[in-house]
């Protein structure tokens, strides 16, 4: 007996394996990301007035907008991608994934940036609660990008494969993947304002 | 079989954590005397001449915690009991995916080894509690942080399992296999699959937390000016103790939920079987069950009860608290009654699954006075709360456990386990498990403080209890004794046990119409089910079981 | 989602753009909103609501989330309970401590 429901949907639940696994999995993250959300609000309100810094003050706030919009736009190319597969667009999907993977890869190059001027200014982890859960936070939201390039990247060269031999399970997965990758935008929405503005 | 590689490494782990603690017994019965025999083992490190050092004892303390909870029951409970069964009982030919599966148990075994060797390394294995509070456990020695990328890999483990577990139910049931019809064990690791995936990543994230502060330098946890060791911690400060307490408590009640409803879920299935008739309740249960896990999420604080939080806060505490137990009753009530009026066949499962009741009647109950914060006062932080804890798990979860080795064991190998050597260890451990802790709650009762290595001899108020040490520690290595015939039983059983045809308990869950061991894709054919799941004694029916795939008896 | 026509589909994409632009706007929104130094309380209130809108034109559209099946609106829904649980109760306890 195969595993049923792979790539078709059962008929009860309207749902096949994949898609249910995925949103599994971002609930997870959205406890994870709760988690350190929760331990900024606790280390926030529970430090010594005056001594918490606003985000302006020691970030940089054009560079974060920068990636903002760097961000919300791979989302929507990401989105974009996966369109362009249902339109059984093999050329369109690649453009569209190829610039979902450099816009995170500029992403990421500006947090580089933005990380190594920190240390320069001897600004570590250590200095300071704000810094600390700053790095941390947009540390493992960085990692998730990271994670996210190297699935994209795999479905958009090796992996692209399985669009000639399976076509609806490719694309179903690029859904999965774009799932997850509009979750790390959606992270880094409320992240930006929290950290950066306030 | 990714549930019998499970079962293995958990059985394994469990009895290491067992040995753990029989070591720390001796130290508490004889406090300052060296260990018989193998006390050169330790190193002087841990024990010179054989007597153990509060450090060592310390480790052994949080070890035997850790690994039994995260290394033993849950693996057991869920990856072992739960990979095997649940697929089976729903007609599905393997996890949702399979992959991911092997993914999850090689993280856990990981996860395992590095907790392993955290005990060779320089100051030994984490030391701060299975509960690893801060600001302790941030200035502990080197094996913290071995712990704290233990319990990273353990919870990324149980993470990709429930997201399996999930998925398979919800997806891949047999045509015919509606929510009320699924078998209670089900329903049980659907429940503890969700706790599982909402509320370890809290603890995950605070493992993060806690390994910046121990390697980064950051003062999450750690207030401004500590003084450790007489000097001002060189640290930013600012940080929360209370905030770890949080987010390993909002983990930490779910987690006790996630050890007991597989073992519920375990004797639910064992009492109908042997009973020969439905249980009483199924819906009671099922909504119990749903209820339970969600009520799990909002009492962590309880745990909590003497940080100082105010009392509006801890009356919302104490009120989810008293509510939570409602559904334990139920289930447990249920359970009970579905034993009136059966015709009760005491094999070894049932002994265990029968015992089961009382035990965990007694830890719950016990619980209650840890759940109002006014009575908590006095029992906050002694061996009552151990006690207590204790009794859930040990003579409750593992007993279940046990029940469900015995009873499953002839669907993985074809073969019973033997029913004497069983009822042996079955009399033995039960006797020995309530030598060990009942005494404790007396203990406790008078004070006696927790995690004190020198068995509370310190302590003006508790002398008069003292005396107990010495028989829960020989009830301890009676138990140990008692184990004994159970190792031999399991394995001797795999070559000579008595070899039994497909359904050997004639139980009417999809499990047992399939063949031993069930070949690849589960089912010879696609499964269809018909009826619900405890079909026993069905008036004007043949036999006096009615599997769930069958279409009708003769006689329907 | 399967069965989607090339109409459908175009659809989305319109759709997708709308959104896109919204986004756009909104996060210029969000960065002049901080730039007027209110109260902090305020400004923490109007920045999570503006993220807030945001996020859920991400959740919405991108991730189709309008168009979901049961089984995961009832996870979500069982999820953020468990997040303002999270986010709130430990806050209260704080807050209402013995001490003050």
């Amino acid at each position: 007996m195969e595993i049923p429901y792979t790539v078709d949907t059962r008929a009860d639940t309207g749902l096949n394996n994949v898609k249910l696994g995925i949103w599994l999995f971002l609930a997870s993250e959205v406890m994870l990301f709760g988690g350190l959300f929760s331990s900024y609000v606790l280390l926030r309100v529970g430090a010594e007035p005056g001594t918490w810094p606003q985000g302006a003050e020691i970030l940089s706030v054009p560079l974060a907008t920068f990636n903002t919009v760097v961000l919300i736009s791979s989302s929507m190319t990401m989105v974009m991608a996966w369109a362009s597969l249902k339109l059984r667009d093999l050329f369109k999907y690649r453009l569209y994934m190829g610039a979902t993977v450099a816009l995170a890869l500029i992403f990421l190059i500006v947090k580089v940036f933005e990380y190594a001027d920190k240390f320069s200014h001897q600004l570590y982890p250590s200095e300071s609660t704000f810094l600390g859960i700053y790095f941390l936070i947009t540390g493992l939201h960085g990692l998730h990008i990271v994670g996210g390039v190297v699935v994209n990247s795999y479905f958009l060269l090796p992996g692209v494969k399985m669009w000639h031999t399976a076509p609806e399970r490719f694309t179903n997965r690029i859904e999965a993947a774009g799932l997850y990758w509009h979750f790390v935008d959606l992270v880094w929405i409320f992240l930006f304002p929290v950290l950066y503005l306030l | 079989m990714i549930g019998i590689q499970y079962a293995f490494t958990a059985l394994l782990f469990m009895s290491l954590g067992f040995t753990l603690m029989i070591i720390m017994r001796w130290q508490l019965a004889f406090p300052g005397q060296p260990i018989p025999y193998i006390g050169g083992w330790f190193g002087d490190a841990n024990a010179p001449g054989g007597i153990m050092l509060p450090e060592f004892y310390n480790q052994l303390g949080a070890m035997h915690g850790t690994i039994m909870v995260f290394l033993g029951v849950v693996p057991l409970a869920v990856g072992g009991f739960g990979n095997y069964v649940v697929p089976l009982q729903i007609g599905a030919p393997d996890m949702a995916f399979p992959r991911l599966n092997m993914a999850s148990y090689w993280v856990y075994f990981l996860g395992g080894v590095v907790m392993l060797v955290s005990f060779f390394v320089p100051g030994g294995a984490a030391n701060s509690g299975w509960t690893a509070y801060v600001p302790l456990a941030v200035i502990a020695t080197q094996g913290q942080t071995w712990w704290l990328f233990g319990m990273a890999c353990l919870i990324t483990s149980s993470l990709l399992g429930a997201i399996n577990f999930i998925v398979t139910i919800v997806q891949l049931r047999a045509p015919g296999l509606t929510w009320m019809r699924l078998p209670i064990f089900v329903w049980a690791q659907l429940v503890t699959a969700f706790l599982l995936l909402l509320a370890f990543p809290p603890l995950e994230a605070a493992a993060f937390l806690q390994l910046m502060d121990r390697l980064a330098g950051t003062s999450f946890f750690l207030s401004s000016g500590l003084v450790v060791s007489g000097q001002v911690l060189e640290v930013s400060g600012g940080g929360s103790a209370l905030l770890w307490q949080h987010l390993f408590w909002f983990l930490g009640h779910p987690e006790v939920y996630v050890l007991i409803l597989p073992a519920m879920g375990t004797v639910a299935e064992i009492l109908a079987n042997n009973t020969r008739k439905p249980l009483w309740g199924y819906r009671a249960m099922v909504y119990s069950m749903i209820f339970l896990g969600f009520m799990s999420f909002i009492v962590w604080a309880h745990h909590m009860w003497l940080t100082g939080m105010g009392t509006s806060i801890s009356t919302f505490f104490q009120t989810t608290t008293m509510i939570i137990s409602i559904p334990s009753v139920v289930i447990l009530s249920a359970l009970a009654v579905s034993l009136y009026g059966g015709s009760i066949r005491f094999t070894t499962p049932m002994l265990f699954a029968l015992a089961f009741l009382p035990m965990f009647g007694i830890g719950g109950l016990t619980g209650l006075p840890l759940g109002l914060a006014a009575s908590d006062i006095h029992l906050h932080d002694t061996l009552y709360v151990v006690g207590h804890f204790h009794y859930v798990v040990a003579p409750g979860t593992i007993f279940a456990l046990f029940a469900g080795i015995y009873h499953w064991y002839p669907k993985v190998t074809g073969r019973k386990m033997n029913d004497l050597l069983g009822k042996i260890h079955f009399w033995g451990s039960l006797i020995f498990m309530n030598g060990i802790f009942w005494p404790m709650l007396i203990q406790g009762l008078a004070g006696m403080n927790r995690r004190m290595y020198d068995g509370g001899i310190g302590y003006q108020h508790v002398q008069d209890v003292l005396h107990w040490n010495n028989l829960m520690s020989f009830s301890a290595w009676g138990l140990a004794l008692f184990q004994v015939f159970f190792i031999i039983n399991f394995f001797r059983s795999i070559r000579n046990g008595e070899k039994t045809n497909d359904n050997p308990w004639k139980a009417t869950t999809l499990e047992w119409q399939t063949p031993t061991p069930p070949p690849h894709g589960n089912f010879l054919s696609p499964p269809e089910v018909h009826r619900g799941p405890y079909e026993y004694s069905v008036p004007g029916a043949v036999t006096d079981f009615t599997p769930q795939g069958q279409r009708s008896q003769p006689g329907e | 989602m399967s069965m989607d026509s090339a109409e459908d589909i175009k659809k989305h994409v319109t759709v997708y753009i709308m959104v896109f632009v919204a986004l756009m706007v909104l996060t210029v929104i969000t960065v002049s909103v901080a730039s007027l130094s209110l109260a902090i309380p305020l400004a923490f209130a109007l920045a999570l609501v503006i993220a807030t809108v945001k996020g859920s034109l991400v959740a919405s559209c991108f991730m189709h989330l309008v168009s979901e099946k049961s089984p995961i609106y009832w996870t979500l829904m069982l999820t953020a309970v468990f997040f303002v649980a999270l986010m709130f109760l430990p806050l209260l306890t704080m807050l209402d401590g013995i001490a003050r």
